[in-house]
């Protein structure tokens, strides 16, 4: 029977069932998990013995760059960087080649090998939503979704201009239906329309050409909408003054705005048994909180900020965010805060690729190496890992490197060995420039996370965060059947052996998607279907109505006309919409 | 030295990609083992012994393995690729990309090379005797770091982008080269015993390019830095009188790029 499957005697972390490593069975047929099969469904399950080994949700990553426009001209433009990491076809796989921005088949396929199942694309321009889309179905292994780039809308700014929170309202949710996205992202906020003549914003009051709002005024409203819709997860926030030294203070007080906002999330689903209550408490995620984190006044005296913005957020409760780690190496950073790129580009000389899109957002792409030899980006090496280690909470962190921005997600196995090792950290440590321990906390760290918090970090917190852990992230009744098996026993684990550590995370022994073994070892063994998912958000005929009647004027400002406007549902392999905001 | 004796045994009709010959894959193996190899054409992987007849031995490291290539091997592509000791000799002309990132050990081409030869090498010997084609020892497609070591020695001449983002090592050509010579180089020597066309060391940031012959539209980034007689780096010597030039400035102030003129054959300079 597909999807039927029992993963006998192995160690369960479950974060969400709060299994600490517990030896038991998990049963899954037709591709959710079950609390047993019955005696002639077991006779045909497929057997999976775990005895040794290390169980957990599949992973989920809840923020990754792996689809749309921007994704794309990263790889146009570095054909170096595919020419020497390649990928032979078989029978069942496809070819496919590409390091940091790998080409869509094999970014599933290395993801799967990792024990990932689940991935959001962290920005998608309403404009290219179909290209996203595009690129979302053709790459295999992965249920998918992602944020629809919100933060310097025309309409948006508009309406929250004017006080009209419900027109604001009906917007978003129209938006999301019409572009088959998940959740609101906010890129610098007021900063990327004022890019399009050539400025930025230098803090949170700062009132951008023509529409005059500020960062403040986009972060509260857009919060607000977030919650009066009841949206799946809290605003994706991208802060602004990104990447410069001195930002961590502006950080502390983007994070300050949403506090008042009381989450309020309103789904219409079936939800897995769970022990832990999986209703939303945050109302803001902030993404790539290391870029966030500059203190000093210029890349010459620049230390880490990083202790002070986490301080403030081990004080709060509606704050959760991911990390940004960068690992070493190669990476493309690409993100819709185009004047952040730009500095780079003056910095660094890299080739660029800068987008404008009409009334809604921009993007800029290039090349970036990170080097050990290199101070400022050896001391952002320790950031990132401080951003998981000084925020106590871990049901406040997740795990990312803002893939491809820090490195690509391929150095996943890097960074999770790193928070679960000192030993390692001290090793790279004697790598890399002194700047990482003299500018940073980091060398003073002894924590050490467990497998349990790793699981919450990778796995259930993401899901949790972003309002899927009604089936994703956790092996509860009803979830998912989507399970990583690490070759890793946690009885005689030790953290200082990393060489351990780093083969079990670079390969999973197994990865189940749905109730089917798809890698064993690094090897892909099979290509079931996936699902894409998108937020259905309700709101009252005559809002959306007095809505559309406005957003059809102003769209003669558009270079494309209305009809052609919505992604159609056959863009999407098994579209799953998630009911948000219906009626009771 | 152990010999190996690779005779083309038909002729080639979509090139061969071939970076399986190279002294490191072949030490240690039996003939067999070494026929059993796979080449790519197009999209089929095919044994290497489809296409040669394989005689001799080989050593038991690369240092000690010595790989002779007889026949037309213009349609071969990236032969010695990656090589890092040992020797590889081809008696005609050979394809694209050979000795492209070779490592170490010694490659001699007797005839012409085809372009991207010796591709970013990083250590070794990569001899020419005939022409080379473009891209000599340069940076991939997209990247900004060509060859970072070892020497590259052309006897005729080569075409365009010769040394392009070259970071270190040295390029000796016999003969004239053509467009964009040194292109963003970064650093090491760049030698041309004859002239260059247009575009001379254009965005270089570093190294040392000196042209022995004419230089045709001379690149206007570049500041005089008066005249220098007899050069030589390490045990290359060139006797004359040379004009010197600091650049290219024409993107970045701080470029530290050094050009050398033969002041005879570039009067007007």
């Amino acid at each position: 029977m597909a999807g039927t499957i029992v993963i006998k005697n192995g160690y369960v972390f479950d974060p969400l069932n709060e299994l600490k490593g517990d030896v038991m069975d998990i049963c899954i047929r037709d591709g959710k998990v079950v609390r047993e099969l019955s005696p002639a469904e077991s006779k045909d399950a497929k057997v999976i013995d775990a005895k040794g080994l290390t169980v957990m949700p599949g992973g989920v990553d809840s923020h990754s760059h792996v689809a749309g426009a921007k994704v794309n001209a990263g790889r146009q433009m570095r054909p170096e960087d595919h020419y020497k990491t390649n990928l032979k076809k078989t029978e069942l796989t496809h070819s496919g080649s590409g390091y940091t921005v790998p080409s869509v088949y094999k970014q599933g396929y290395d993801y799967a090998a990792m024990g990932y199942t689940t991935v959001f694309e962290a920005a998608i321009p309403p404009l290219e939503a179909r290209h996203s889309h595009e690129e979302m179905r053709s790459t295999p292994l992965l249920d998918m979704g992602g944020y629809l780039v919100l933060g310097n809308n025309w309409f948006l700014m508009r309406y929250l201009k004017e006080g009209e929170l419900e027109r604001a309202a009906a917007y978003v949710a129209w938006m999301m239906k019409t572009h088959k996205t998940y959740g609101i992202k906010c890129v610098n906020p007021a900063g990327v329309e004022n890019w399009g003549w050539g400025e930025n914003v230098n803090n949170l009051d700062q009132a951008n050409i023509h529409f005059e709002m500020s960062p403040r005024e986009m972060i509260k409203g857009l919060t607000e909408v977030n919650e009066m819709l009841g949206m799946p997860m809290p605003l994706h926030l991208h802060a602004n003054n990104l990447g410069h030294p001195g930002c961590y203070e502006l950080t502390k007080e983007s994070l300050k705005i949403s506090a008042p906002v009381k989450p309020k999330q309103n789904l219409d689903i079936e939800w897995a048994e769970t022990k832990m209550d999986l209703a939303r408490e945050r109302s803001v995620y902030l993404t790539h909180l290391m870029f966030n984190s500059f203190a000093g006044t210029s890349w010459r005296d620049c230390e880490s900020g990083v202790k002070d913005v986490a301080s403030y957020i081990n004080s709060v409760d509606h704050v959760v965010i991911d990390s940004g780690c960068t690992p070493f190496g190669e990476a493309t950073v690409m993100t819709g805060d185009g004047p952040a790129i730009h500095d780079l580009y003056t910095l660094t000389g890299n080739k660029w690729s800068n987008t404008d899109i009409e009334l809604e957002c921009g993007s800029g792409v290039l090349p970036f190496t990170y080097f050990k030899s290199n101070p400022v980006h050896s001391m952002q090496w320790a950031m990132g890992l401080e951003t998981l280690l000084l925020i106590k909470d871990p049901w406040k962190t997740i795990m990312t490197t803002d893939s491809p921005n820090g490195g690509p997600f391929t150095k996943y196995p890097e960074v999770m060995t790193w928070i679960m090792s000192e030993a390692y950290r001290k090793k790279t440590f004697g790598e890399c420039h002194k700047w990482a321990n003299d500018r940073t906390e980091l060398g003073g760290v002894n924590r050490e996370l467990s497998l349990y918090e790793l699981a919450i970090l990778t796995r259930a917190n993401p899901a949790k965060t972003i309002g899927m852990a009604h089936r994703k992230g956790s092996l509860g009744v009803g979830a998912d059947g989507d399970v990583t098996i690490y070759a890793l026993d946690p009885q005689t684990l030790n953290a200082d052996n990393y060489e351990e550590l780093l083969r079990a995370f670079r390969h999973a022994a197994y990865t189940v998607k749905a109730g089917e073994i798809v890698a064993k070892s690094g090897e892909i063994v099979s290509v079931p279907e996936k699902r894409t998912y998108y937020s259905d958000v309700y709101v009252a005929d005559a809002q959306e109505k007095d809505m559309l009647a406005d957003v059809k004027e102003w769209f003669k400002y558009y270079t494309l006309g209305f009809a052609n406007y919505p992604t159609p549902e056959k863009y999407l392999e098994n579209p799953t919409p998630i009911k948000v905001n219906q009626e009771s | 030295m152990e010999t190996l004796i690779l005779t083309l045994k038909k002729e080639i009709d979509i090139k061969l990609e071939a970076d399986v010959i190279t002294p490191d894959n072949f030490a240690g193996k039996s003939l067999e083992a070494i026929k059993a190899l796979s080449v790519w054409q197009g999209p089929n992987a095919l044994p290497l012994g489809d296409f040669f007849e394989v005689e001799g031995k080989s050593g038991n490291s690369a240092e000690e393995t010595f790989i002779r290539i007889k026949g037309d091997a213009s349609r071969i592509k990236q032969i010695g690729a990656g090589m890092s000791a040992g020797r590889i000799e081809i008696e005609g002309p050979v394809g694209m990309r050979v000795g492209a990132g070779m490592k170490g050990g010694e490659l001699l081409v007797l005839g012409n090379a085809d372009s991207w030869a010796g591709m970013e090498m990083e250590g070794g010997l990569l001899h020419i005797k005939g022409n080379a084609g473009d891209h000599v020892g340069c940076a991939y497609r997209g990247s900004w770091h060509g060859m970072k070591g070892g020497r590259i020695l052309i006897e005729g001449s080569a075409r365009h982008q010769l040394g392009g983002g070259m970071d270190g090592g040295e390029i000796l050509v016999g003969g004239s080269v053509q467009h964009f010579c040194g292109i963003r180089q970064n650093g090491g020597l760049i030698v041309v015993k004859g002239g260059a066309f247009r575009g001379v060391g254009v965005e270089m940031k570093g190294g040392t390019i000196l042209i022995c012959g004419k230089i045709e539209r001379f690149s206007p980034g570049f500041e005089a830095a008066g005249k220098e007689t007899g050069l030589s780096f390490g045990e290359l010597e060139y006797a004359g009188e040379f004009k010197k030039f600091l650049g290219d400035y024409a993107i970045s102030k701080r470029a530290k790029g050094v050009l050398y003129a033969n002041a005879a054959k570039n009067p007007k300079l």
